[in-house]
C-alpha cells in the first residue's frame, strides 16, 4: 500500500467513526432523561457530525475524484464503512451510552493528540479543532460514569453490566494494521502501542474512581474496520441514508 | 434518581473579559460539577460566554417583596446620591 492510499483510508476511518457514533447519538435526540442531558447529547452528536464532515471533505480532497462529504456519508454501502464495532452498538440505556463514549474517547483523545503533531498539515489541523470538543465530552462522560458507578446500588449494577457488555469491542481499537503502521512511520502519526498504554491507564483510573471492576481479558470482536459489521448495522445505515437514496442529489 | 431529587442551580455567565457575570438562567443538576457542565451545555452553546458561575438556588438569600417599602422606597427620594451634578468631560465614554 502506498502512503497516499494509507492516508486516505486513515482519514475515512476517522470520518466513519465520527459519523456512526453521531448517528447513534442522534437517535437519542428528544429522548434525553433530563432537559440538560438532552442538550448535552445533541451538542455531542453535532460535534461528531461536524468532525465527520471535516474528515470526509478532506478525504474527498485527498482522493481527487470529486467525491464530497455527502458521497462518503450517504452513498456508500454498509460494508464500505470502516468504523469500530464499538461505535455502532445500539444505545441501550443511559449507562450503556455513557460507557460506549468513555471507552471510545479514552482512545480517540490520544489519537487526536498525536495527530495534531503528524506531518500531514491538513489532518493535523482537523485534529486540533476536534480535540477541544472531545476533551469536554470526556470530562462530561467520565463524570457520569463516576456518578453512576458510585451512585445507587441499581446504577452501579447496571453500569457495571454496560462495561461488561461493551468490553469485547475494545480490542479492535488497538488492532493496528498496515494503515496504522504507515501513519506512524511515514506521517509521524499515532503510535498504537502508546495509545493503548494511555487508554489502559485512563480507563483503569476512571473505573477505579467509579468503583467499577475492569472486566477480565477476553476474546475480542473485530471486523468493523474491514467492513464486517453487526447485524443491526444495516438498519442504522438505511435510516441514515434514506433521504439521499430516495431523492438522489437532494439538497438542503 | 428523579428530577425532583436534583437541586436547582442559578447560572451566571461572563460574556467577555471586563464584564461582570450576569444571571443567565437556571439548571437542575445532581451536584456542583455537573451543574457547571449543564450550564455550559445549556447556556453557552452559541458562544455566549467565557466564564461560568453556578450556585445552588437555595444558597441565595433574597430580599422579601414584603419589605419593599423599607428596603427600596427611602432611596427613591435621594437624588443627590446620583453623580448627575458633575460635568462629564466629552471624551469619557464610561463612568
Amino acid at each position: 500500500m502506498n502512503t497516499e492510499d494509507a492516508l486516505l483510508k486513515y482519514v475515512l476511518r476517522l470520518g466513519d467513526n465520527a459519523l456512526i457514533l453521531a448517528q447513534r447519538l442522534v437517535e437519542l435526540v428528544a429522548h434525553g432523561p433530563e432537559l440538560e442531558e438532552e442538550l448535552a447529547n445533541a451538542n455531542f452528536a453535532l460535534d461528531y457530525i461536524g468532525q465527520a464532515r471535516m474528515f470526509y471533505a478532506y478525504a474527498g480532497e485527498l482522493e481527487g475524484k470529486g467525491r464530497k462529504e455527502d458521497d462518503f456519508a450517504y452513498l456508500r454501502d454498509e460494508n464500505e464503512f470502516c468504523n469500530f464495532l464499538l461505535l455502532e452498538q445500539a444505545n441501550g440505556h443511559f449507562g450503556d451510552v455513557t460507557v460506549r463514549s468513555v471507552l471510545f474517547e479514552a482512545f480517540y483523545l490520544p489519537q487526536l493528540d498525536a495527530l495534531t503533531n503528524c506531518s500531514d498539515a491538513g489532518l493535523a489541523e482537523i485534529a486540533a479543532r476536534a480535540i477541544k470538543e472531545i476533551r469536554y465530552h470526556q470530562r462530561h462522560n467520565n463524570f457520569w460514569l463516576v456518578r453512576l458507578g458510585d451512585g445507587t446500588e441499581e446504577s452501579h449494577r447496571r453500569v457495571q453490566e454496560s462495561v461488561q457488555a461493551l468490553w469485547r469491542f475494545t480490542g479492535e481499537l488497538f488492532a493496528a494494521d498496515e494503515v496504522d503502521d504507515i501513519m506512524r512511520d511515514e506521517f509521524d502519526g499515532p503510535n498504537p502501542e502508546k495509545i493503548r498504554a494511555s487508554w489502559e491507564s485512563d480507563i483503569a483510573a476512571v473505573l477505579a474512581e467509579a468503583g467499577l471492576k475492569r472486566p477480565d481479558d477476553q476474546a475480542m470482536d473485530d471486523g468493523g474496520r474491514g467492513g464486517q459489521h453487526s447485524d443491526d448495522f444495516g438498519n442504522l445505515i438505511a435510516e441514515m441514508q434514506t433521504m439521499q437514496r430516495q431523492h438522489p442529489g437532494l439538497n438542503w | 434518581m428523579t428530577k425532583e431529587d436534583w437541586p436547582l442551580y442559578e447560572v451566571f455567565i461572563r460574556a467577555k473579559a471586563g464584564l461582570s457575570h450576569r444571571h443567565a438562567g437556571s439548571v437542575h443538576a445532581p451536584d456542583d460539577e455537573m451543574a457547571l457542565n449543564h450550564a455550559r451545555d445549556v447556556y453557552t452553546r452559541r458562544n455566549e460566554g467565557i466564564s461560568i458561575w453556578v450556585v445552588k438556588s437555595s444558597e441565595i438569600t433574597a430580599s422579601d417583596p414584603q419589605n419593599d417599602e423599607a428596603f427600596f422606597e427611602p432611596a427613591k427620594s435621594k437624588i443627590y446620591r446620583h453623580p448627575t451634578f458633575y460635568k462629564i468631560p466629552d471624551d469619557v465614554e464610561n463612568i
